[in-house]
């Protein structure tokens, strides 16, 4: 078994009372496909904050390729190459979307504290800002506001911006939500074509979604991991379709 | 493997080419020239409006910009007025020139300090923060009488002329006049170059939405302190000049007054746009001069209305309510 590229040991967080997250091992492999699912409250996206150092943990470890970064702070993980994108739309509404994406390259390249040249004189950001634009058929859109883009289009945006980080784990937090169903295609396309070397951890509803996509998925309950294996496994483990899957047809 | 046609792309082209001079932008200058040439009896007034478009500038870089919501900017305008004043008066230094370095320096210097701490807080605590750090600095003005003259301030202070040349005449303000819009001209340069640099545009990300700037990897803190630093510098510039021209200077230089005048300044122009500035404090010049003068009485509520119109009707001051204007006629006149 390869080292993993991102691992928590032990983690947990406790909110007072409230044990968001209890005792979780988990690995992320070199260019993974990974699900996580779980119920509503299940904690999903508590522990992909722990991952990205939004919470501190209360317990635990998070190590990325094997060095300890519990301690580190958001902005230096990124720099270490986690990126995130959000269940919510966190974007710069009020700028275009080849500045929002321009932003994020800006930031990798180490450019984006520069004072004198004009940003606009930076070809290299303002190009690679632009190609990834159009790998993921935005550059339609470039020049747009994004609070003029339907909400579908500004999802794609999300997605722009956390791959103008090169990462090399991606963790996506329900990429689809909220999209229109005909509009969702072109987020699962994207997401299906993310480069092949980035370990990939996403957490979604919709399980068409990830049985479709992910080689491997973890089940959260309570905070704690639940069952984790391959889709089929998943697929067809009881427990799991009783606290989860089973839901939809019992009801 | 960059793809040929996408630098090509409209988008692309608009980013190289927004930082570039557009062709009305020397107008306010020409203005501003112009003004010395035909209001030769007014200038006193034209160097204190050029003296509130740096100070307003100066804040449009930290609230406007970086999103900073400020209500004590009157700290940095009062902390390098009273460093060239004290320097003056207590006959250590009083060349123009550097005089303006060292305001910068000061009000640079305490704007670093207590942006330390007071950036770490957003909103509601962050105004009043700012309130207080002003406050402390006017009470300690007050206080520290022995130096500073409390509240009556320092009068007559000796100020050389310029370049060892040109003398600083108090009933015909030409030289200084065309000193303020020089150095106003090279600040807003050199904050014109920071506002369309990558860093100008960093700032606006965070303005933006700062959950996303620190998902990006960025130091959000220590861009809003060096902004701030920098903004406080500028206002201490703006100080400076007051002291300067007006060879006094006094508590009102660090008050709650000139906070409130420069950010209502700023919210008249619009903000967040460099020449939201310079229209809001010729506008808001301009009226209360006007209005002191037809109603010197209650010359006050004719501003109050005018701030609770563009309030309620124009968020985004004069110049966005001007967009606004030109957007409407573009789209009428572009064919269906």
């Amino acid at each position: 078994m390869s080292a993993p590229l991102l691992e928590t040991r032990g983690l947990g967080k406790n909110f007072g009372a409230l044990v968001a997250a209890r005792d979780i091992n988990f690995r992320l492999e070199p260019g993974a496909r990974h699900a996580l699912i779980g119920p509503n409250g299940a904690g999903k996206t508590t522990f992909i904050n722990l991952l990205t150092g939004v919470l501190l943990p209360t317990q635990g470890q998070v190590l990325f390729k094997q060095r300890d970064i519990t301690a580190l702070q958001q902005a230096a993980r990124v720099k270490q190459g986690i990126a995130r994108t959000f269940q919510i739309n966190r974007l710069f509404r009020g700028l275009s979307v080849l500045e929002n994406v321009y932003i994020a390259v800006a930031e990798r390249l180490g450019v984006a504290g520069a004072m004198v040249k004009p940003a606009g004189m930076r070809n290299d950001v303002v190009e690679e800002a632009m190609r990834l634009l159009d790998v993921l058929k935005l550059s339609d859109n470039a020049g747009h506001r994004i609070a003029e883009l339907p909400y579908g289009r500004q999802r794609l945006v999300e997605l722009a911006i956390a791959l103008g980080l090169e990462p090399e784990v991606l963790l996506l937090d329900e990429p689809a939500a909220g999209v229109p169903s005909a509009e969702s295609h072109i987020i699962l396309d994207a997401v299906a074509a993310l480069p092949k070397h980035i370990g990939v951890l996403i957490i979604d509803h919709d399980m068409d979604l990830v049985f479709r996509f992910a080689e491997r998925i973890t089940v959260l309950v309570g905070g704690a991991i639940f069952a984790e294996g391959t889709p089929k496994e998943i697929g067809a483990d009881p427990r799991v379709r009783d606290v989860y899957l089973g839901q939809a047809q019992h009801g | 493997m960059s793809a040929p046609g996408l630098s090509e792309h409209p988008a692309a082209r608009a980013m190289v080419a927004r930082h570039r001079l557009r062709a009305w932008e020397p107008l306010p200058w020409i203005l501003a020239f112009g003004f010395y040439f035909a209001f030769p009896n007014h200038l006193g007034f034209g160097t204190d409006l050029l003296i509130m478009i740096l100070f307003a500038l100066s804040l449009d870089l930290a609230l406007g910009y970086a999103g900073i919501v400020t209500l004590g900017h009157a700290a940095f305008f009062g902390a390098g007025a009273y460093a060239v004043g004290l320097l003056a008066h207590h006959g250590v230094w009083n060349e123009p020139i550097t005089g303006l370095v060292i305001g910068a320096a000061v009000a640079g210097l305490i704007g670093l300090i207590s942006g330390l701490t007071l950036l770490r807080t957003t909103g509601l605590t962050l105004l009043m923060l700012t309130l207080c750090t002003m406050a402390l600095l006017e009470e300690a003005a007050n206080m520290g009488e022995k130096y500073t003259g409390g509240f009556d301030g320092l009068p007559n202070l000796p100020i050389p002329p310029l370049f060892g040349l040109f003398e600083f005449n108090p009933l015909y303000p030409r030289v200084q006049y065309l000193y303020v819009l020089g150095v106003l001209f090279v600040c807003f340069l050199f904050v014109r170059m920071l506002v369309y640099s990558p860093f100008g545009q960093s700032l606006t990300g965070i303005r933006e939405n700062v959950l996303r700037m620190h998902a990006v990897g960025a130091p959000v803190n220590w861009r809003l302190i060096t902004c701030y630093t920098i903004s406080a510098a500028i206002a201490g510039v703006a100080g400076a000049l007051w002291v300067q021209t007006n060879t006094y200077v006094n508590l009102t230089s660090l008050g709650l007054d000139r906070a409130a005048t420069v950010l209502i300044i700023l919210v008249l122009g619009g903000y967040g746009r460099l020449y939201g500035a310079f229209v809001g404090a010729v506008v808001y010049m301009a009226l209360s001069h006007f209005l002191a003068k037809v109603y010197p009485t209650a010359w006050q509520l004719g501003l109050g209305l005018l701030l609770m119109l563009i309030a309620l009707f124009a968020r985004n001051g004069v110049l966005g309510l001007w967009d606004r204007l030109m957007g409407r006629l573009l789209s009428r006149r572009a064919p269906p």
